[in-house]
């Protein structure tokens, strides 16, 4: 095996990962040397092609259908240099107060949250679009929730020089979306942080970490790793984890960490997600611009959030529910579809968890509980209504049966949208917003790590990322992670001569 | 296709056509087109589901012959749709989880094909609003 000596090991180049990097970068002026392991692939510009099932391919863990252990939620999540933050949609929003005081972790501090929210925000150029770059698919869903008396809000986004190729979560084919692959990967590899793609941690040991380098398969995307493929054993003075939700409790579990912290693995939520679509009489500007630009939070009230969104036709067809000549009908209306993209807000719950099987392969436990099929059901109907309200003829709807909804049945949504109808396994869920695993708070017996993201009782050993939240968030996470990312370096940082002179 | 799933090849193309009516207007080079699809999914995945697949194919071509006297290929379409839509609101979570996987592997098969995209008038564009004003 080879072996390699570093300072610091950061696993993950997501929106975790890649904030690490950087703020741990001005360390390589001391002669510390940084590395970044990044499981995917660093693609070049010109394989950002915006085809469907082949970026779906290069971009995500199991093209983006990670499937739980019960087979009834798939789950969206990156494996390419920049993880998530290079096939999201760049949706930028501050964690919210009333969540964060809710978590009620000691030594999280609200403020100190929100403040560098603020700050990674500036630095990823997040902003609201102008009004002449919201296409009709957006405009109709602000439309529709002023004609019911809601308030939609416009999601503050991190592009620079989009050019509305609705491509988002196929990775931005014009480099404009601003995630950790365009800013704070480059400023830390500039600065000497060295990012080795296609590197996937196996497992930890004691000040360790041992890594599977791999070569690219025949015709498979992306440049090949700057190192040779084979294993290594990376002997390290700090680790810090920064997988994500699935990975980063899968690989400490995988070495065995679970005999310290009987809360690893434990607490995952990822605001389960569903779409309708709304079918109008005239074409619509739907597959151009930004697809997600507004959104309704009825978090607080309901348990849900809407947002706006746009899918590719696989992805369409695959979230309706139902098949064949129903189902055929509405994809041939793709001209004319609104899309609403419905969230729930779950718990974090016993049994919903990570885990791995005997030979170490990840695993996602997630039921259904009955509060979330409720705010699906509510969230459905609000839809609905908001689609009826802006013109739509015609409105599918996962938990209406049959699920064609038509304008004249507008009044009846209540009765025909039912939480019975959702039915696991027929219902096509899936889920994109992963938290939790390895949970803030105070100590091994409640969580996984303190406030910094220091876990309980290995001083070497941090979390940077989505794994930490001790609930759901609510809203979209990117933010958030990489202030709670920001904060790991920063621990590390003022811990790092214990760390590193010992 | 791969090995398990060439010895099932007519029911699935039966079973696509039933998720995917227009499927069954695919020539030959477009059904090749589309299993290349799903064999390529496949191939991502472990080998263990790809006979999982080819026998939950099997278990619903004995169900067409126990239920309708007839293979599932030999099945008229609607009657092939109305056992799938049987199976997928039964009560037994395993039976959906079949149904929604075969019917996912149908249209990523069907719908990722550049000709399907174009026939739905889905034109996403590197450009953006620039190929479109």
């Amino acid at each position: 095996m080879n072996q390699v000596r570093a300072d610091v090991v950061i696993i993950g180049s997501g929106a975790g990962g890649g904030t690490i990097a950087q703020a741990l970068a001005p360390l390589t002026a001391d002669g510390r040397k940084v590395l970044v392991l990044e499981q995917g692939a660093r693609l070049r510009d010109d394989e950002f092609t915006g085809t469907e099932v082949d970026m779906a391919r290069a971009l995500y863990q199991d093209s983006g259908g990670f499937l739980t252990e019960q087979g009834t939620l798939t789950l969206a999540f990156g494996r390419t240099y920049g993880g998530s933050t290079a096939v999201y949609t760049g949706t930028s929003l501050n964690a919210p107060e009333r969540v964060i005081r809710g978590w009620d972790v000691p030594g999280l501090d609200y403020d100190d949250v929100a403040g560098r929210c603020r700050k990674y925000a500036e630095q990823n150029h997040v902003h609201l679009l102008p009004d002449d770059e919201i296409n009709d698919n957006n405009r109709l869903f602000e439309l529709g929730c002023q004609r019911i008396g809601l308030e939609a809000e416009q999601f503050p986004v991190n592009v620079n020089g989009c050019r509305g190729s609705s491509l988002c979560n196929l990775g931005c084919p014009n480099a404009a979306k601003m995630g950790t692959d365009r800013v704070q990967l480059p400023a830390a590899e500039a600065a000497g942080v060295e990012v080795v793609t296609r590197a996937e941690a196996l497992r930890i040991e004691d000040h360790a970490v041992i890594v599977r380098v791999s070569r690219p398969l025949d015709g498979e995307k992306g440049l090949p790793s700057s190192w040779e493929p084979g294993e290594y054993r990376i002997e390290a003075r700090a680790v810090i984890v920064a997988g994500g939700a699935v990975g980063s409790p899968a690989l400490l579990l995988r070495s065995g960490f679970d005999r310290l912290l009987p809360r690893l693995g434990e607490g995952f939520t990822c605001h389960p997600a569903f779409i309708l679509v709304g079918e109008h009489e005239e074409r619509i500007t739907n597959d151009v611009g930004h697809p997600k630009s507004f959104y309704l939070d009825r978090a607080q009230e309901e348990g849900f959030v809407l947002e706006t969104c746009m899918y590719f036709p696989f992805i369409t067809a695959k979230n309706l529910t139902g098949f064949g000549p129903d189902h055929s009908v509405l994809m041939k209306a793709f001209p004319r579809l609104q899309m609403i993209l419905v969230l729930a807000c779950d718990r974090a719950v016993p049994g919903n968890r990570i885990s791995v099987s005997g030979k170490g392969a990840t695993r996602v436990h997630y039921e259904f509980t009955p509060e979330v099929r409720s705010s699906l059901a509510r969230a459905t109907i609000t839809a609905a209504r908001i689609f009826f309200a802006a013109g739509a003829v015609r409105v599918h709807a996962p938990l209406a049966s049959p699920p064609l909804l038509t304008r004249g049945q507008a009044d009846q949504l209540e009765q025909r949208i039912r939480v019975e109808e959702f039915l696991p396994g027929r219902t096509s869920v899936s889920a994109a917003h992963l938290m939790g695993g390895c949970a803030m708070g105070r100590t091994a017996e409640d969580s996984v790590t303190d406030a910094w993201g220091r876990v309980h009782g290995v001083p070497w050993l941090r979390i940077g990322d989505s794994s930490l939240f001790p609930d759901s968030l609510e809203i979209n996470p990117y933010l958030t992670i990489m202030a709670l990312a920001d904060r790991t370096a920063e621990a590390l940082l003022a811990d790092s001569s214990a760390l590193f002179d010992s | 296709m791969s090995v398990s799933l060439v010895v099932v090849r007519a029911q699935f193309r039966a079973l696509c056509v039933a998720f995917v009516p227009e499927s069954a207007e695919l020539n030959e080079p477009g059904w090749r087109e589309l299993e290349s699809e799903v064999e390529q999914a496949l191939a991502d995945r472990p080998p263990a589901i790809q006979k999982q697949i080819a026998l939950l194919i099997r278990i619903l071509d004995l169900l067409a012959r126990a239920r309708h006297g007839s293979a599932l290929a030999a099945l008229p379409p609607a009657s092939r749709r109305e056992l799938l839509t049987r199976l997928q609101d039964s009560r037994w979570l395993l039976l959906r989880r079949g149904v929604w996987g075969l019917r996912t592997l149908a249209f990523l098969g069907y719908y990722s094909r550049p000709d399907t995209a174009a026939s739905i008038g889905y034109r996403a564009d590197a450009r953006g609003w620039e190929a479109r004003r």
